[in-house]
């Protein structure tokens, strides 16, 4: 009897393919922002963390109810959503009421993502989506700062946090009198030099131990976790490097021109949300350019609307803006960026070509 | 094998090395082979010598059934100037003139030889003659003669390279072993063990080019064959051996320019148009061997390996063997599936046994599912934007944007994005993370674009 196979198959090549797909990419991106996590729990207490867990069920529920009414297959197992509800969660402020979080949350997915189409086809960060709609929708709340490393703050929430739904935010004040005794000044570090010209001190910035957006306070844990995804290749570090770099060289400008008036650039750099921005949110793949130009338009956009709006907007933080801006402008950014193609006429050889015939 | 792969990314050797930009690092998967030398593989009862096993015209059998044949002797002659004779692989009888299986899919029809069993296969037809003494317009015909084709894989008849456009001057002569495919030592073993051969036909390139100088590329993956070549190089300087980067797709004639003399072949046009000559060392290794003898091609070293071929190994095996005459002797894994001719990145699986092995074919992949699980995805993603393709594209294309106009049928549009540049190396499809089958699409859309091109003349 000839020996064969039982049976042979048919497929097309390539028969190799690299193993990261989009659901590791995905997961490697919430591994990175747990740290995070962690540290706004330590720095805020049991507010943080409700407000984290609210965000991510309500973000991965909402995404799952819009799958079962549009009678697809659930697309939550892609862990993009997860993400969502992590940043959004880390951009709120820690004392934000938990159903206003809720309500951005849904708004965001729903809005920001499922309208158009779900994973790929969003055209912002479906995370800033909603934040947008809680700063429009809930101006006091989100200016509404809580002290960092308040005592006690594992016991018990803030008490705005648990405002019953549909209802004003409780007033804060009587717990700040009893948690912060000798006073509390209540601003962020980027409100203070924008309405008081008040730097912070750079060490303080850097760790984290100031008030500020649950998660967007320690910008050197940010930037270490940011490292370990850049490392892994499932980050594009240009887009991070660009932002950073605009923003330190064009407000370094500003502060050599009048220092009296504008920050210093190690402020600009390590102060509010733009290392959480520059690394976690303007690096999301969908909302930006593919293009390798590309990448660098966008990121240097987005680095000069920060300064922009900082030093010159209504606004203490323009990143969330700025980055919004820059999603937007982020397919044309494609469209013109287009790679020089392998062996295509260059302009000299194209003359050449031209002057020949 | 992860951590040697890591120091080698470390060793200040590697990171100087020239390459091409762009491209991937698939898993290498050469260690089955790369230390095996060329083994003599035994005759089938039966050869399937396809008439198109190289790019061009068919070539027209000059033989009937019934009629015997020597091993070495033309059995079908070129039709035209962009064809290549046969020559019978082994002594025995014509048996008929049928249609046979191919790789590509498609039956083709091809000659089939019934092999004399306990014949010694000596190889008796040929003379021997002074290659020195002939003009560069008789070497090129004796190629053609010679029934030479590239044997790298794209079987483009070697006389037509050797003949380009009036006008292209030809510096410098490629010799092209990268063998860049996963898998394959073909090209490396021939490095080794033919060096010789390899370095006579380059000098015999040389001459009918009019070139000055020869630079025969390999990859740091091939540190052997590099030396070898080193030792065989004649002291005149002219042929010398440059060490590239490891990387996927460097045996790309396009790619190979950039990375061994940093030229750029324009789209659309030959290397030669940027004074290059690029050849495959297994070519160049059978001219050499060849043409002093005035032989054909008869045979070609395959790399038969895969976790589901019992023996892998470096065959020298006669042009027109089946597959499955070559899987029965060297045993297979029970749960083999799939049988690809060439590499993982651009072969072909085959749907029949009775698939011959051709010219161009250099390599021959038995794979379980399980080889291929870790490379397979149930459903794919949608197109997250993250670029890595882009990045990968050794063309410098956009395939991510390229693969979102394929999936909306958009097919013209994509002649903007130059979608004829894309030569099918599989680079975007390797990286993608949502598992989108870009090269799939673009063999679609390739065919869909001429097509409604067609039909609106």
């Amino acid at each position: 009897m000839k020996a064969s196979p039982q049976h042979i198959e048919l497929r097309s090549s390539p028969h190799y393919r690299a193993p990261d797909t989009v659901d590791v990419i995905m997961r490697n991106v919430v591994y990175a922002l747990l740290p995070v996590c962690v540290f706004a729990v330590y720095l805020f207490g049991l507010s943080a963390l409700a407000l984290l867990v609210v965000c991510v069920a309500v973000c991965v529920g909402t995404e799952h109810l819009f799958c079962v009414w549009a009678g697809k297959r659930s697309t939550v197992g892609d862990w993009s959503v997860v993400i969502t509800g992590l940043l959004l969660a880390l951009t709120l402020p820690p004392a934000f009421p938990l159903w206003m979080a809720a309500v951005s949350a849904f708004f965001g997915v729903a809005v920001g993502k499922i309208f158009f189409g779900g994973l790929g086809y969003n055209v912002m960060n479906p995370a800033l989506v909603g934040r947008a709609f809680a700063q429009a929708a809930f101006t006091l709340p989100m200016t509404t700062w809580s002290p960092p490393r308040a005592p006690g703050r594992f016991t018990e929430f803030i008490p705005s946090t648990l405002t019953r739904p549909f209802m004003e935010p409780v007033s804060i004040d009587q717990w700040l009198d009893r948690v912060v005794p000798d006073g509390f000044a209540g601003a962020t570090p980027l409100a203070l030099m924008k309405f008081a010209q008040t730097p912070t001190d750079l060490m303080p910035l850097m760790v984290g131990t100031i008030p500020g957006c649950a998660g967007e306070t320690s910008a050197l844990l940010i930037f270490i976790c940011g490292l370990y995804l850049i490392f892994r290749k499932m980050m594009d570090g240009r887009i991070t490097f660009s932002i950073l770099l605009t923003a330190f060289l064009l407000s370094g400008l500003f502060y050599w021109v009048n220092p009296d008036v504008y920050p210093d650039p190690l402020f600009t750099l390590f102060s509010g949300g733009l290392m959480l921005g520059a690394v976690f949110m303007a690096t999301d793949m969908v909302a930006s350019p593919e293009t390798r130009l590309g990448v660098w338009v966008y990121g240097i956009l987005i680095g000069v609307l920060v300064v922009i709006i900082r030093l010159f907007g209504g606004l203490p933080e323009g990143v969330m803006y700025a980055i919004l801006l820059g999603n937007a402008a982020s397919p044309l950014i494609s469209r013109v960026t287009q790679p020089r193609i392998y062996g295509a006429a260059g302009k000299k050889r194209k003359k050449k070509e031209n002057n020949a015939s | 094998m992860v951590m040697t792969g890591v120091l080698t990314q470390l060793n200040p050797a590697h990171i100087l090395r020239r390459s091409f930009s762009h491209g991937i690092h698939p898993p290498e998967n050469k260690q089955y082979t790369e230390n095996k030398p060329i083994e003599r593989f035994a005759f089938p009862p039966e050869l399937y010598l396809l008439l198109s096993q190289h790019a061009g015209k068919p070539s027209v059998p000059i033989v009937k059934p019934g009629q015997e044949v020597v091993r070495g002797e033309p059995i079908a002659r070129a039709d035209g100037f962009v064809s290549v004779p046969l020559h019978a692989p082994a002594t025995g009888v014509i048996k008929r003139i049928d249609l046979v299986p191919t790789a590509k899919g498609p039956r083709k029809p091809a000659i089939i030889l019934k092999v004399y069993p306990g014949e010694t296969q000596q190889v008796l037809y040929g003379a021997p003659r002074d290659v020195d003494r002939m003009t560069p317009q008789e070497i090129i015909e004796a190629v053609q003669e010679a029934g030479l084709v590239g044997l790298g894989g794209a079987a483009f008849p070697t006389h037509v390279k050797l003949s380009p456009p009036p006008g292209d001057q030809v510096d410098t002569i490629l010799i092209n072993g990268c063998e860049c495919e996963p898998y394959l030592t073909t090209d490396h073993r021939i490095m080794i063990e033919q060096a010789d051969d390899l370095v006579r036909g380059t000098q015999i390139l040389m001459r009918v080019m009019g070139a000055e100088r020869a630079v025969i590329g390999t990859e740091d993956n091939k540190m052997e064959a590099a030396r070898a070549l080193r030792k065989a190089l004649p002291d005149d300087g002219r042929i010398t051996v440059k060490v590239v980067k490891t990387k996927y797709p460097q045996g790309a004639e396009k790619m190979l320019a950039k990375a061994l003399v940093n030229r750029e072949i324009p789209s659309g046009k030959y290397p030669s148009s940027v004074g290059l000559g690029v050849y495959n060392v297994a070519t160049t290794a059978q001219i050499g061997e060849l043409l002093p003898w005035r032989r054909g091609v008869i045979e070609r070293v395959v790399t038969v390996t895969g976790p589901g071929v019992g023996k892998p190994g470096n065959y020298l095996v006669p042009i027109g063997t089946p597959i499955g005459f070559i899987l029965e002797r060297l045993g297979y894994h029970g749960s083999a599936r799939y049988l690809i001719t060439g590499g993982p990145m651009m072969g072909d699986t085959v749907s029949s046994l009775d698939v011959p092995i051709t010219k161009g074919c250099g390599g021959f992949l038995v794979m379980r599912p399980e080889d291929l699980a870790v490379h397979q995805m149930e459903d794919a993603y949608p197109c997250i934007s993250c670029g890595k393709c882009v990045e990968a594209c050794p063309m410098h294309l956009n395939p991510c944007h390229l693969g979102k106009l394929a999936a909306k049928r958009r097919y013209l549009d994509m002649d903007a994005y130059h979608l004829f540049d894309c030569f099918e190396c599989g680079c975007c499809a390797y990286v993608c993370p949502a598992g989108i089958p870009l090269v799939q699409y673009f063999r679609v859309s390739k065919v869909m674009n001429r097509e409604m091109k067609a039909a609106a003349k």
